[in-house]
């Protein structure tokens, strides 16, 4: 199954056929998902309104460490099996989760702000999700440094591997430490803590995110693959001129 | 162990021979530390409170500005792809390498942090517990940096690459190291601190010259 995408154009087909649904799903479930989150659920007892922050925040959140995740499995796979596709989609994958990153970032900072009463606090989470975000960005920068692509692509992704000891860091960054950030309550052993009424809406945006992602992903992949064409095209003109 | 201990011995005869560059890493890190008390003003209270801080973080650019050499100049004159084809496992060489880079650039700013504590008015319970800290935690640097040295063998701006890939990975260490020496100043347990600290060093010791390897064999395909 894996290995049947590794040839382009299979996985171009499936790609042309999932975009226009993916994209679709996403609108549906952002609608759903906000209105749920901005009128339908109740405002927090101690916190009032601005819990709904937390809507556009966990699944930001959740999607930087997802996006990561797959960026490492994809440059694991294509260390393992030189796989062609899954080197695409992890040099897809990066921009985007670097993105979210950011946005669970920002969306946190102006959360803690009415909260804790500071921009930033310097406790474990939000400093190991700093610390995802330059990893992001080195990875990027790593794969734009060399004049072969070849060879960019490889060393990117041994450092995306490197970085993956940081996933489960900021994970349980909250259980280890004493943070003054709240401990999990959605993903946690003995089920969620949180109320039926934010939890479907929290829900519903973290499946928006999701679609969101893969959406973007799969335009991405497309783009790479197409570029890819081009570019041997242009190297076949030129050498068809040399001649 | 023999090649190993070649490779050690090659590299300090290399250091020794050009000198200048050890010492260029300690004049740094004594500048670095140095410019503090007029950044922030010579206030005696103010300067002993930062003082662990600035240490570490002047340790910590120092190592990573000669990690940039680490490989890059045996990558440039072939001699990595000869060591690379060694008997030896690339992986064991990788780690005489960064052994004999830290005896090279970490002893001396080891060496060289007493005096900066003392200039930045630290005491003797703070000094003790920094030396012996950063004797646990400059091999993770150097064990770390090698990493991104082999990572951007052959890349374009290297050097400003290098701080990127290498300063994030950093700060776990700076975290502990710095509160090592902060619970020995007021007086607290320094043990669980070191306890990580060494932890730290004998993960990186495991994982680093077998990713550093790696990298090292797709920059020489």
């Amino acid at each position: 199954m894996f290995h049947k995408f590794a040839n382009p154009t299979r996985f171009l087909r499936l790609s042309t056929a999932l975009t226009p649904w993916l994209g679709g799903l996403t609108v549906v479930l952002l609608t759903v998902g906000l209105y749920f989150g901005l009128f339908r659920s109740p405002p927090d007892y101690q916190q009032g309104e601005s819990v709904r922050i937390m809507y556009v925040h966990v699944p930001a959140a959740w999607m930087a460490l997802f996006a990561y995740s797959v960026m490492a499995a994809m440059s694991a796979a294509a260390l393992i099996w030189r796989h062609p596709v899954a080197e695409l989609i992890a040099k897809s994958s990066a921009p985007i989760g670097a993105c979210f990153t950011f946005l669970a970032l920002v969306t946190g900072s102006l959360w803690g702000k009415p909260m804790w009463g500071a921009w930033w606090v310097w406790d474990a989470r939000l400093t190991s999700v700093l610390v995802l975000f330059f990893l992001y960005l080195g990875y990027i920068a790593l794969y734009n440094a060399f004049d072969d692509r070849r060879r960019g692509a490889r060393a990117a992704s041994i450092l995306a591997l490197v970085g993956f000891v940081n996933i489960p860091i900021i994970k349980f960054s909250v259980d280890w430490w004493n943070t003054l950030h709240q401990p999990a309550s959605v993903m946690r052993l003995g089920g969620p803590t949180i109320d039926a009424g934010m939890l479907t809406p929290l829900l519903l945006m973290g499946g928006a995110y999701a679609a969101y992602y893969l959406w973007v992903l799969m335009l991405r992949v497309r783009g790479e693959l197409t570029a890819q064409k081009v570019r041997v095209l242009q190297m076949k003109r030129a050498r068809r001129e040399e001649s | 162990m023999s090649r190993f201990l070649l490779v050690i011995r090659r590299e300090l005869r290399l250091a020794l021979r050009q000198r200048q560059d050890s010492l260029m890493v300690v004049a740094f890190f004594v500048l670095a530390v140095v410019l503090f008390p007029f950044g922030v003003g010579p206030e005696p209270n103010i300067l002993a409170r930062i003082a662990p801080g600035v240490i570490w973080v002047a340790a910590l650019l120092a190592a990573m500005l000669a990690l940039e050499r680490l490989f890059q100049a045996d990558y440039e004159d072939g001699s990595l792809e000869l060591l690379a084809l060694a008997p030896a496992p690339l992986e064991v060489i990788v780690l005489a390498k960064v052994a004999a880079h830290w005896l090279t650039t970490g002893l001396p700013l080891i060496a060289a942090a007493p005096v900066l504590a003392v200039l930045l008015g630290m005491n003797a319970d703070g000094i003790g517990a920094l030396m012996i800290v950063l004797l646990i935690g400059t091999p993770s640097l150097s064990l770390i940096g090698a990493i991104g040295a082999a990572l951007i063998l052959g890349a374009r701006r290297g050097g400003v690459l290098l701080s990127l890939l290498v300063l994030p990975l950093y700060i776990p260490l700076l975290i502990f190291g710095v509160s090592a020496v902060d619970a020995a100043l007021g007086g607290f347990a320094v043990k669980p601190h070191l306890l990580i600290m060494g932890g730290f060093f004998l993960a990186a010791l495991v994982l680093c010259p077998w990713a550093s390897a790696a990298a090292i064999r797709q920059a020489l395909e």
